[in-house]
């Protein structure tokens, strides 16, 4: 077995070293009827034929950049320069743990600085931390942690805070007997959340972009929320729109938080992303999740440590903020790098393509018969109205080897209203002839 | 012809290793900024087109104000993130010893699987038709974890060990609800529990009763029974165990549990020692997650991603939280939302605890893991990871005192009686191994021993590594003894930082750039 250095010879040596007669002597504590239990798998196999097999799967599926694609909805096709995968998969990023020994782990802890810095900047926050699962479990840890400050128990969701997000955060308030109220589906950004605070609402979750494409002036909700003692969260499931788009933190969020997907990873068919949490300094001892800080060694030289863990579960266990340890470092090091590329410039560049591939997308829509246009102000996605449940028309579409978009069925199964919606995201790597090719399929399966 | 082997002579040793350089660099060892003391606001290493800048739809709400994002050419960028990766230590260079965190080699082809375009560019909510050989994965791997645990489901969602204990607990407050025995609460796991048991309780809303540990380093068993009551949901254990003992009353302590009307929740953290070699399921286990990125080496990347699919009891199998995949004939589904009995159509109980699909990526590396080691290469694999912790612990007892008599499972577990007296502590003797060349062992952890020392060689370690490994903290242990309390508590000495001042980092958190820093920076 390649991955198996040891010999039968070495093996024999080592027992007797040890003084036991068997490898099973070693197992004594195992209870005899559960020892060398039948296990019904097949033999180890050789690169060739494991390579062969995982093609053979990874043939079946239609990868993204084949052809026209125009999915979105939380996991957005980007261009990732070549260099970022080359330095996540450097051993010593790659093969490393989390950096509890930092005087030989101080190249994880300042790529993790610089991450904390770049979310800190894009979201408009003090701090941010270093990276979550995701952003959906992002987005649940924020309402825990207004639980905390506000000692209040009911979470406020926006109509168009994307379902699974909303669905993962009321799984977790309601794991603590606390409710988590989400306003009806609200596909042209029209509901108002401001009235729907009372006495116990602990915080408003909102998203910007939000699901539909949407984007949301913040402002007026931040000081409603303010003025109760609310705390607003804002969610941001695309961080490319950062680069064209008011950050939460100048409208006054309290908590924003998200998926860094866009930058620098994969889509990965939904994992493994990068969730990012950032808030104001003074709340910080209730936020969740690693922090790398700066400080200096015994010779005075800069350096970085994982700092303020007596928030965490290793220090705290039952009184942690959150029982989050492995977090998404490796993710994390790919945004950073990717950011890094960009810089400000780029970001800026590539926010702008972005926004013209959609706006070029949806103007070539809405002169499809039968189709209508829902948002007004977006970055790079947009919802549109068919004459027809979207479902079966993303199915026709995709045997045309068109990648529409999110059928509305997908994501409100229990509501039929939004059935025949369409999210249609459109990037930097859409070209003009995808989306000639968007509009023409769309046509024909109209017809 | 005599051929000069030795080169130039050097002289005078303690000098050189003291040398200042003008740099501040040491060889190989490059001082590198940050990227934003770089100077580098303005600049950027990707080349698009220019926007045309004809579509605006954006309006009010367009950013105005800098960002404050430096930009780096591509060999800037590269050599940044080189020079960081440098000061790394990483199990490619050697032997990663950290006590229940499983640094194992990490198969480069399990890499190149993960980035094929069929798994690596295909998006969660694209058609299920354009996906089938991704759910083919899903359900191959879930297959997998099934036989390899002799449990009958498993969800797959989870995005980590952690998340995977919120997951099997949630189902657990599922099923009592549905039982009607939501006045359970209370939670019982032993002291020498990981940090992550006790807060995952309190995340479902349970109270934490720690159980102690008896003389053997295992469950208490009388004191086990004596807390058992009504009001007990479930008992969290981690077997093999935090000491690295197999619990040898695991299934009393099953038997007991259930009698008493509570679940068996197995922390599977530390399934790499008796993989494909018992089941968990004939232990009586309820829930038991699996951490892919330690058993089935997905890589650790300095902090995750990991992944934390959770085998379930047929009894807990109806609470796994969406999504699922099921299979109908030759064709794959994703059950993706489920009503359950509440009114909103997801719930706590079957309800989501993340976005999309889980790690997917994750999934694809640890198949081809499986794939490559087979039932028998995994089976081997536990057996060598066992032998290589008992070698280890057989060679240090000369020197070193081993926590608990007997043998150990996948980690030797040391405490601090062998140092007592020499004014070296645990965490000296850790940071000396780092001038050894070696990545320290977990210390402090299980905070049932005092001053533990805990090593995990796992079965990537060949003879002759473990010997060197063994020889050097043997000296280490002589050296210590010898009264050479400096050596240790100065060190890492060799190392691209010496120990860091973590106090001050706590007391005045510094957890980003600003511009005020670049004086200082400067100094």
């Amino acid at each position: 077995m390649r991955y198996l250095p040891l010999s039968d010879a070495d093996r024999r040596q080592m027992l007797s070293v040890i003084g036991a007669k068997s490898i099973d002597e070693l197992y004594r504590d195992v209870p005899k009827s559960a020892l060398n239990a039948r296990i019904d798998l097949p033999a180890h196999k050789g690169e060739l034929d494991v390579e062969r097999i995982m093609g053979a799967m990874a043939a079946k599926n239609r990868p993204a950049a084949e052809g026209p694609f125009f999915v979105g909805c939380g996991a957005y096709k980007h261009h990732v320069p070549a260099t970022v995968d080359h330095i996540i998969q450097r051993s010593e990023f790659l093969t490393s743990y989390t950096p509890y020994q930092p005087e030989i782990a101080q190249g994880t802890l300042q790529y993790l600085f610089e991450f904390q810095t770049q979310i800190a900047a894009l979201t408009g926050m003090e701090v941010a931390n270093a990276s979550m699962y995701d952003g959906s479990t992002a987005c649940a840890e924020a309402a825990l942690m207004a639980r905390r400050v506000t000692k209040r128990g009911k979470a406020v969701l926006s109509g168009a805070l994307h379902p699974h997000y909303a669905a993962t955060t009321r799984t977790n308030v309601e794991l603590l007997g606390d409710r988590a109220v989400q306003l009806p589906i609200d596909i042209e950004a029209k509901e108002d959340l401001a009235a729907a605070i009372d006495g116990e609402t602990s915080c408003v979750i909102v998203q910007t972009p939000d699901v539909f494409g949407n984007l949301r002036d913040l402002t007026a909700l931040s000081k409603a929320c303010q003025a109760k003692g609310v705390l607003l969260v804002a969610v941001v499931t695309e961080i490319m729109s950062l680069g064209a788009v008011k950050s939460p933190g100048e409208m006054g969020a309290d908590i924003v938080v998200g998926e860094g997907q866009s930058i620098g990873n994969g889509l990965n068919f939904g994992g493994p992303y990068v969730g990012f949490f950032a808030t104001r300094e003074k709340l910080i001892r209730q936020t969740p999740g690693r922090y790398c800080g700066m400080t200096t060694d015994a010779d005075g030289k800069r350096g970085f440590v994982l700092t303020l863990s007596t928030r965490e579960q290793h220090i705290r266990r039952d009184k942690a903020t959150s029982n989050i340890c492995t977090n998404s470092g490796l993710c994390a090091l790919a945004f950073t790098v990717h950011m890094t590329l960009l810089g400000e410039a780029g970001l800026r560049a590539v926010a702008a393509l972005n926004h013209e591939s959609a706006a070029k997308t949806a103007d070539a829509l809405s002169s499809v018969k039968g189709v209508r246009v829902l948002t007004k102000s977006f970055f790079n996605e947009f919802t549109v109205r068919l004459p027809m449940n979207a479902t079966g028309v993303v199915e026709a579409l995709a045997a045309d080897g068109v990648l529409a978009g999110v059928p509305g069925e997908r994501l409100w199964p229990h509501d039929k209203d939004a059935h025949d919606l369409l999210i249609v995201a459109a990037t930097e790597c859409v070209t003009d002839a995808d989306i000639s090719a968007f509009t023409a399929s769309l046509s024909k399966a109209l017809a | 012809m005599t051929m000069n082997r030795e080169g130039r002579q050097s002289k005078g040793d303690a000098a050189t290793a003291n040398v200042v350089t003008f740099t501040g660099n040491r060889a190989l060892q490059i001082e590198e900024s940050l990227i934003f003391e770089k100077d580098a606001f303005a600049s950027t290493g990707v080349d698009f087109p220019a926007p045309t800048g004809k579509h605006d739809r954006i309006g009010a709400l367009k950013r105005t104000s800098a960002i404050g994002l430096p930009g780096l050419s591509e060999p800037e960028a590269m050599r940044h993130f080189v020079r960081l990766s440098q000061k790394n230590y990483a199990i490619d260079m050697g032997p990663f010893p950290l006590g229940s965190c499983t640094m194992k080699h990490n198969p480069r082809l399990n890499e190149k699987m993960a980035r094929l375009p069929g798994f690596g560019d295909v998006h969660p909510l694209q058609p299920q038709s354009t996906v089938q050989g991704a759910l083919e994965v899903i359900d191959t791997l879930a297959h997998w974890l099934m036989e390899m645990t002799g449990m009958p489901a498993v969800a797959m969602s989870p995005k980590a060990g952690a998340h995977g204990e919120l997951c099997g607990m949630m189902a657990i407050k599922s099923a009592l609800a549905a039982r009607g025995k939501a006045h359970r609460t209370r939670v019982l796991a032993p002291e020498s529990a990981h940090g992550t048991n006790p807060a995952t309780a309190a995340q479902c809303g349970f109270t934490v009763d720690a159980i102690p540990a008896d003389e053997t380093g295992r469950v208490d068993l009388a004191a086990f029974r004596g807390k058992l009551g009504p009001d007990v949901a479930a008992i969290m254990v981690t077997n093999p165990n935090t000491c690295g003992l197999f619990e040898r009353d695991i299934k009393a302590i099953a038997d007991a549990v259930h009698e008493a009307g509570g679940y068996f929740y197995c922390d599977g953290a530390n399934f790499n020692a008796i993989a494909g070699k018992v089941r968990p399921g004939d232990l009586g286990v309820d829930a038991m997650h699996i951490n892919l990125h330690k058993t089935f080496s997905t890589p650790h990347g300095g902090g995750g991603p990991g992944a934390g699919p959770v085998v379930l009891s047929a009894a807990l199998a109806p609470f796994a939280p969406v999504p699922y995949v099921v299979r109908d004939g030759g064709e794959f589904h994703l059950v993706e939302t489920r009503r359950m009995a509440k009114s909103e159509g997801e719930g706590a109980a079957g309800g989501r605890i993340t976005a999309f699909h889980g790690q997917m990526g994750m999934f694809v590396r640890a198949l081809t893991y499986m794939l490559s080691h087979g039932g028998d290469g995994i089976r081997q694999a536990s057996e060598d990871a066992v032998l290589n912790a008992n070698y280890i612990l057989a060679r240090l007892k000369a020197e070193m005192t081993p926590a608990f008599p007997g043998y150990c499972m996948h980690e030797a577990l040391f405490d601090d009686r062998f140092l007592m007296g020499t004014g070296v502590e645990t965490l000296d003797f850790a940071k000396a191994m780092i001038d050894e060349g070696y990545h320290p062992m977990t210390m402090y952890f299980p905070l049932v021993v005092h001053g533990a020392m805990l090593i995990e060689p796992t079965e990537s370690e060949s003879k002759a590594e473990l010997d060197l490994f063994c020889d050097a903290l043997l000296d280490l242990a002589r050296r210590a003894k010898a009264g050479e309390t400096a050596r240790f508590t100065a060190s890492p000495m060799l190392s691209p930082r010496r120990r860091l001042d973590e106090t001050a980092a706590a007391r005045k958190p510094v957890l980003r750039w600003t511009p005020q820093q670049a004086p200082e920076a400067a100094e």
